[in-house]
């Protein structure tokens, strides 16, 4: 009774779950293998410094990033730059000072700036606002075994261009094959060798996108490293706690119950 | 306190004489900790714990949520971010609270569909099942109204349509709306009245458990075999029973920790995935989302709502006989509050005379045939309006409405029960060798 009641419990949730996500069109998303996927995945601190560079380089000409504090790139969890280099950083955009109201250099305790001067959408949160895999029937079954593809829908809007523009009411649209309407108005961002890295990893299209993919999961979700060490913390002390419940609630029903025979 | 025959608290000379005649709270806390329980409840009897714990989990991370959350529509989805990224484990209590919500939905519809399989809201347990009903009712208000606080776009249009059903109601509707509302549209004025409600409700919901848990401590707890307690004396209860501490306190930790186990795997390893991504979106007015879905704890009765569209036919003479006055909207709305309706009042529609499924063979297909609708309704309930979801909606619907209306009334009569154990000492028996002591 409670096995088919459990049984079909947690069917239900499989079936529930994905089903709300099953939203959304667009094409054919590649996973990629990132380093913070899985319970023991965390992010490469490189990686995310080579997508920090990227996202400075390209992405910054018109997106913002206004939810994430500066100071945070020296947060170990992510890209764990010096405190120097963090000021440095900082000091190259000017912040209007919200006490004086005069513009001054920006400062590690500032927000990256946030830009809406071409009418791009803040990058702060994009890689938990989009879904990468859905379904099957609406199941969730791949967001399950994947994750729900938000960098990877980012590694593939950056490389789903297909070279085609049109023209329509005075904008020109790019083809891309992860767009939801197959239609977008970012140009291409990425091309081979676009950006050089000062140590040396590949910097062709597939690879910058892919670390910049990660750099935004980071932002979205910086505190990814501590959450799943403190899970795993909570759940190998309930793992125990259990076991201990196990066996005294076996020997505390010893003298009640016995053996069950039918 | 009433109830089954036991031993009572007998306050010692001195202080607790002193406070007992003044005050009989140990003696009450003692009489609900020591209560006599069947001794043989399986384990469809640990989600009552579960759920007291998800309402005592959900109102702690809340209160602390509310110190670093700002109710105002230009702040709202900021401080969220807040709390993700400056709050110290701020990230772990949102995460908590979100993923609560969902656990919280998942114990009660087990602790419901086990209370309809052993039959435990049959008489004398009806004012127990109608708390539990109101309950489940302040949960989805609150469930909702929680949602909408992100201010994502989820929340907003969750929120926009939602209040939407209250604007169908014929004469009434659009004042109502806007009086829930506080205007027009959801706004600030909205926000700031579901976040009032939201921190209200969950203290509503935890005196309702206090009525829920005297109600059926007053007539004993229900069992697997829906057998009463003997209660001629305090030996015969005894065979029957054992004291709530420690042996059920004791399992139901046990199972608490394990479904923990579950949870905190969730919470940490997939914390977004029973989420929607759109809610990672600030909320826009001017732009809707592609799919507005409800949170998967509502697909079920969001499907019912769904399902009674203009071209079906009960919708059409309802709309004729009423000269119009109830429309498909309408007939939908009347059909999602009909469904839980219908669940709250079968006490009085299940006619059999034998509580427990256990020993009603017929009503165990129809029974297990309702536990597959509800999951159909919840899968189709996410499903877009157009191909053949629409007539899986219907015919699950149906059903839901059918097993409460239809069938459990003409069961009572039609079928041959299967005979039933004299006691529950009896039954534990046949089941248990004796104790090795």
């Amino acid at each position: 009774m409670f096995r088919k009641i459990a049984i079909s419990a947690v069917s239900a949730l499989g079936l529930m779950t994905g089903a709300v996500l099953a939203a959304e069109g667009g094409g054919h998303v590649e996973d990629v293998p990132f380093s913070f996927e899985g319970p023991f995945g965390t992010y490469d601190e490189h990686q995310l410094q080579r997508g920090l560079q990227v996202y400075t380089e390209v992405c910054a000409a018109c997106h913002g990033l206004k939810f994430v504090p500066i100071r945070a790139l020296s947060d170990e969890g992510g890209p764990h730059l010096p405190a120097d280099q963090v000021r440095a950083y900082a000091k190259a955009f000017t912040v209007t000072d919200k006490e004086t109201g005069e513009d001054r250099e920006g400062l590690p305790t500032d927000n990256f700036p946030a830009n809406t001067g071409a009418g791009a959408p803040d990058l702060s949160l994009m890689a938990k606002a989009r879904a990468g895999f859905h379904g099957p029937y609406g199941l969730g079954i791949n967001q399950l075994l994947h994750g729900i593809g938000g960098p990877e829908y980012i590694d593939s809007i950056l490389r789903g261009y297909t070279g085609e523009t049109k023209e329509e009411a005075g904008s020109t649209f790019y083809e891309n094959h992860t767009f939801s309407t197959g239609w977008i108005k970012m140009p291409p961002p990425l091309s081979d060798g676009l950006v050089t890295f000062a140590d040396g990893a590949p910097n062709d299209v597939k690879h910058m996108s892919e670390d910049v993919a990660a750099f935004l999961m980071w932002t979205a979700e910086p505190k990814l490293n501590d959450r799943k060490d403190v899970g795993f913390k909570a759940v190998l002390f309930l793992i125990v706690l259990s076991s201990l419940l196990y066996l005294t609630n076996k020997r505390l029903w010893a003298s009640i119950k016995g053996k069950k025979v039918h | 306190m009433a109830g089954i025959p036991h031993d009572h608290y007998e306050p010692k000379p001195g202080f607790q004489t002193w406070l007992h005649n003044r005050l009989p709270i140990v003696a009450i806390a003692y009489g609900t900790l020591m209560i006599p329980t069947p001794k043989n409840l399986n384990w469809m009897w640990i989600w009552g714990i579960v759920l007291a714990f998800c309402l005592g989990l959900q109102i702690i991370t809340g209160i602390v949520l509310a110190m670093h959350y700002t109710p105002h529509v230009d702040f709202a989805f900021a401080s969220v971010e807040h709390i993700m990224r400056d709050v110290n484990g701020g990230y772990m209590l949102r995460y908590i609270h979100a993923n609560g919500a969902s656990l919280f939905f998942f114990a009660v519809y087990l602790h419901i569909f086990r209370g309809l399989y052993y039959g435990s809201y049959k008489a004398p347990r009806e004012v127990t099942w109608i708390i539990g009903m109101l309950i489940y009712v302040a949960m989805m208000a609150t469930g909702f109204m929680g949602y909408v606080l992100p201010w994502g776009q989820m929340s907003f249009w969750g929120a926009t349509v939602i209040t939407g059903l209250f604007g169908a109601i014929p004469g009434v509707g659009p004042v109502l709306q806007e009086w829930l509302l506080g205007g027009p549209a959801v706004s600030n004025a909205t926000l700031n009245r579901f976040f009032s409600l939201h921190y209200l409700l969950p203290f509503v919901i935890a005196a309702l458990v206090a009525l829920h848990i005297w109600a059926f401590h007053n007539t004993g707890n229900n069992n697997p075999t829906g057998v009463e307690v003997r209660r001629t004396s305090k030996e015969e209860a005894a065979k029957d029973t054992v004291p709530f501490w420690p042996y059920y306190v004791i399992k139901d930790l046990f199972a608490l920790a394990v479904v923990l186990v579950i949870f905190f795997a969730v919470v940490s390893f997939m914390p977004n995935f029973l989420g929607h991504p759109d809610n990672y979106i600030e909320a826009n007015a001017l732009s809707t989302p592609a799919h507005i879905v409800p949170e998967w704890y509502f697909l079920p009765f969001y499907a019912i709502l769904r399902a009674f569209t203009a071209d079906v036919w009960v919708v059409q003479l309802v709309h004729f006989v009423t000269f119009g006055i109830v429309d498909a909207k309408f007939f939908g709305v009347v059909a999602m509050f009909g469904a839980i309706a219908v669940m709250a009042l079968v006490p009085w529609l299940d006619t059999s005379s034998v509580r427990s499924g256990k020993y009603r063979p017929k009503f165990k297909a129809w029974f297990w045939l309702l536990a597959i609708d509800f999951v159909v309704l919840m899968w189709v309930g996410a499903m877009p309006t157009d191909g053949i979801y629409p007539y899986i909606s219907l015919i699950a619907s149906t059903y839901w409405f059918s097993y409460f209306l239809i069938i459990l009334p003409l069961l009572g009569v039609l079928e041959k029960p299967l005979p039933q154990p004299a006691t529950i000492e009896e039954d534990f028996k046949s089941h248990y060798a004796e104790p090795a002591e």
